[in-house]
This record gives C-alpha cells, sequence and structure tokens, in this order.
C-alpha cells in the first residue's frame, strides 16, 4: 500500500512537471531585437539593416519602434494578442510611452500598428490605417514582405519623427536593471558600515545602561523613569534594524555564491523595453 | 515588581507600535489601490468621451451620402444624447455596481446604434471609399479598441482592490474606514445581440 501510494505520488509530480499543450499562441517573454522575425519574412541582410535604422532612430529620436511577425494567431484574436504582448514588452521610454510595435500575422494574412500613450497624437488610429492600408498593403498584396515591412516602417517613423527629440539611448542599453557584481560589493559594504554604525550606537546604549546601574547599585534607589516608552521604542527598532541588515548582507552573500544576480533568463538577447504603456491605440488590417 | 512592571508596560507598548504600523500600511494600501481604481476610471470614462466625441463628426458624414438613412442616424444621435447626459463623479460610479450597469448600458446601446450605421454604411459604396469615412472609421475602430483596453484594465484594478479588500485583517480596517468594494464591467451586451444584416 506504501508502494502504491508512493507511486501515485510520483505520477502526480511527474503531471505537474509536465507542460500542458498550450492551445493559443504565447507572447514571448520580450523581443529578439528590434526586429523578432518568428515568421521568417526578411532575408538575413534587410534585417540588419532594418535593425540598424531603426537603433539609429531611438538614439536619435528616443522613440522606440519594433516590429514583430508570427507565422500564425493560431486562433488568438488580433487586437487581444496585440495588447498582450505590448503589455510584456513595454516597448518606449517609461513617462513618454513612445513605443511603436508593428505586428505581421503571416498565414492570417492580418497585421496591427500598435501604438503607445506618448504617440496617438502624432500617429493616430487614421493615419496608422492609412499606412497599413496605402503602404503597406499594396506590397503584401504582390507578396513583397520586405519592401511592404520597409516602407511601413519608414512611413512611421516620418509620422513620429517630430515627437520627442534627443535623449535616446538604444533599446540595448535601455535592458532590465540588474546588479553588477561591483555594485553588490558596493552595496554590501554600504550596509555593513551601516550596521556597524548601528552597533555602535547599541554600544553607547548598553554603557548608557551599565552606567545608570551602576548608579543605581551605589544608591540603592530607583533611577526615576528608567526607561521611557520612547526609549523602549528606539531600543526595539535598532533591534530590528539590525536583525533585518543582517538578513540582508546574509542574503547578498547568498547572491554572491550563487555567481551573480539577475544574469540568467535572459537568453543573451540583451533588448528590452524602456516601460513605455499602450492603451490600444492604433489600427489593424488585412491583405 | 517594578521591573516587571516596566517590562509589561514595554512589551505593551511594542505591541501597539507594531498594531500602529501595520494599521497604517494596510491604510496605504487601501488608498493606493482606490487612487488606481480612480485612475483607471478616469482612463474608461477618457476613451468613451473619445467615442462620443467622435460621433458628430460620423453622423455628419454619413449625412452627406446618406441622408435618407434618417432613423440610423438619429438613433446614433440619440444614444450620443443620453450618454453625455450622464453626469457621475468616479467614486460615486465605481463603488456603486448599479451605476455602473446603468452608464454600460447607455454605452452599449451607442455601440450598437453605431454599428447598425456601419452596417447600414455598407450599402453606399462611394461613402465607403470616401477618404473622410474611411479616417472616421478607422479612429472608431481604435476607439472601441482603447474601449476594451481600459475596460480590462479598470476590471483589473478593482480585483485588485477587492482581493486587498477582502483579506483577513484589512477587511476589518475597509469596514471601519468606509471603503467600498468597487464594481467590475461585466461582458458587453451587445456582444450577444448582432446587429442584423439585411439585404
Amino acid at each position: 500500500m506504501n508502494r502504491r501510494f508512493f507511486f501515485g505520488l510520483a505520477f502526480t509530480f511527474l503531471l505537474w512537471s509536465v507542460p500542458g499543450p498550450s492551445s493559443a499562441l504565447e507572447v514571448p517573454p520580450h523581443p529578439d531585437g528590434y526586429i523578432s522575425d518568428r515568421a521568417e519574412l526578411l532575408s538575413p541582410s534587410a534585417k540588419a539593416q532594418l535593425e540598424a535604422m531603426l537603433r539609429d532612430f531611438e538614439v536619435q529620436t528616443s522613440n522606440q519602434v519594433v516590429v514583430a511577425t508570427f507565422p500564425s494567431l493560431e486562433g488568438e484574436s488580433l487586437e487581444d494578442f496585440s495588447i498582450q504582448l505590448a503589455e510584456a514588452w513595454k516597448i518606449g521610454q517609461q513617462g513618454k510611452d513612445n513605443g511603436v510595435i508593428f505586428l505581421i500575422f503571416k498565414l492570417d494574412r492580418k497585421m496591427r500598428i500598435e501604438v503607445g500613450y506618448g504617440l496617438e497624437s502624432v500617429l493616430s488610429d487614421a493615419l496608422a490605417g492609412q499606412i497599413i492600408r496605402d503602404v503597406v498593403t499594396p506590397h503584401f498584396r504582390q507578396g513583397r514582405m520586405e519592401t511592404g515591412i520597409a516602407a511601413g516602417l519608414a512611413a512611421i517613423l516620418e509620422a513620429i519623427e517630430g515627437e520627442y527629440q534627443g535623449s535616446g539611448s538604444s533599446g540595448d542599453a535601455l535592458r532590465r536593471r540588474t546588479l553588477t557584481p561591483a555594485e553588490l560589493k558596493a552595496l554590501q559594504r554600504q550596509s555593513a558600515r551601516i550596521l556597524v554604525l548601528l552597533l555602535g550606537v547599541a554600544a553607547v546604549l548598553f554603557a548608557v545602561d551599565l552606567f545608570r546601574y551602576h548608579a543605581y547599585r551605589k544608591t540603592h534607589q530607583t533611577h526615576p523613569r528608567r526607561y521611557s516608552f520612547w526609549e523602549w521604542f528606539f531600543r526595539f527598532a535598532l533591534l530590528v534594524a539590525i536583525v533585518s541588515l543582517l538578513f540582508r548582507i546574509f542574503f547578498y552573500m547568498l547572491l554572491f555564491s550563487r555567481g551573480g544576480y539577475g544574469s540568467h533568463g535572459r537568453g543573451g538577447g540583451g533588448f528590452s523595453g524602456g516601460g513605455g504603456r499602450f492603451g490600444g491605440g492604433g489600427a489593424s488590417g488585412g491583405w | 515588581m517594578k521591573k516587571g512592571l516596566w517590562i509589561v508596560l514595554g512589551l505593551i507598548a511594542a505591541v501597539l507600535a507594531i498594531g500602529f504600523l501595520s494599521f497604517g500600511g494596510i491604510y496605504n494600501g487601501l488608498v493606493q489601490r482606490e487612487e488606481a481604481v480612480e485612475s483607471a476610471w478616469a482612463q474608461v470614462e477618457n476613451v468613451y468621451q473619445r467615442r462620443a466625441d467622435l460621433v458628430p463628426n460620423l453622423v455628419n458624414t454619413v449625412k452627406g451620402f446618406a441622408a435618407q438613412e434618417r432613423e440610423v442616424l438619429q438613433n446614433v444621435v440619440e444614444a450620443r444624447s443620453k450618454v453625455s447626459q450622464v453626469n457621475l463623479n468616479a467614486s460615486e460610479i465605481v463603488n456603486d455596481p448599479a451605476a455602473l450597469q446603468r452608464f454600460q448600458e447607455l454605452q452599449g446601446q451607442l455601440s450598437s446604434a453605431l454599428s447598425r450605421l456601419l452596417v447600414t454604411v455598407e450599402r453606399y459604396p462611394e461613402l465607403k471609399s470616401s477618404q473622410n469615412f474611411l479616417a472616421l472609421q478607422q479612429q472608431l475602430e481604435g476607439t472601441e479598441n482603447r474601449i476594451t483596453v481600459e475596460r480590462m484594465r479598470f476590471n483589473e484594478a478593482a480585483q485588485s482592490f477587492n482581493t486587498y479588500r477582502r483579506q483577513f485583517p484589512n477587511v476589518f480596517l475597509a469596514n471601519l474606514m468606509g471603503f467600498k468594494e468597487k464594481a467590475y464591467f461585466e461582458a458587453d451586451e451587445g456582444s450577444d445581440a448582432a446587429p442584423t444584416v439585411e439585404f
């Protein structure tokens, strides 16, 4: 019976560990670069050229424009998937919300230009729709995907060029904040310094206590109001602070021994959005 | 004996201090989440307003090509004027499911009037291909999409608030301080009554 129980348990764990079949298209956690060409519509040279163009554009204007192509929507709704992707990738800078995502779904023959909050005024829904209809669709209809994408991007860049000047850093630099070992060391040193300070204060308090006790022993009478409420409160807070600092230092040490914090979970791409938000602006179309 | 008394007093003070701090934490958490709900609501109102602002222009454009569709146009104008009559401030509407329901009903009427208009337009090829109308249609589509997005975000914010509010010690404080549960948008009632297409 024990054995059966054990096998049952093992089987349950096995079931848990096997991911269920995903029925719908999943949003990639982060973009591959300025061009995430999952449908392989672009030749390597065209892709490199467009990547360079978008990087330059971001450096000059701080506006972040990316392209994402997928083989198929796999039954997802275009708008739902698009906003989910926009929320996950956070294209554009935080505060400016100046990102644009150009999505293309090859087999569904659908596309969408998703516009961040900050660019809705210059790249209006009507203009985005016009770009899709008049600029991109004619090329796509004749199977010239590369030219269509390039022309669409050129039109998008032209529309948003005037908005937000300068202060751009390319998306490669905008990667998620991670602590480098040097920063970690600095942090550790800093908390060690605070700890020393706190311990110093604790030692002074202890000395004061000893002195009081000494005085009490001498005069054989209680010190009036030996501990006030705030004294207790302060002591308690000090204790909590020391303990929490000790924990923090311990935590950093643990991270150190594991070889750096945040270096995992990012497949070497190093590209990400800067925290831009989207509100469903833009236009959809098909060809 | 005196010492024991002090220790007891100190412990009570510590417990009070901890209680006070966590009380403040919960209160701040509630305020923060309520603020998020209200700003999400502001966005919702914003996009609905945006749609209402599009209507007069759209109606005029359609009138230029299809003035004989009086009834359909009239429906849109009426639904639009009803929507703009709703005058509730954010905290009233997010705390009152009935008010939100009413708001949603009126907006739903405008939605169905608009979709009937767009179906009607299919019969007028020269209107459908006019640049002005295309642009307006595109804007309307974009606005409907924004409405969906902001409604979803509002529901998320409301859910976050409600979940926090209902959790264990928080619920006492929330009741004490009069934090009400937030209302949700229901699935659109327009979606089960698609406009009929007449040929």
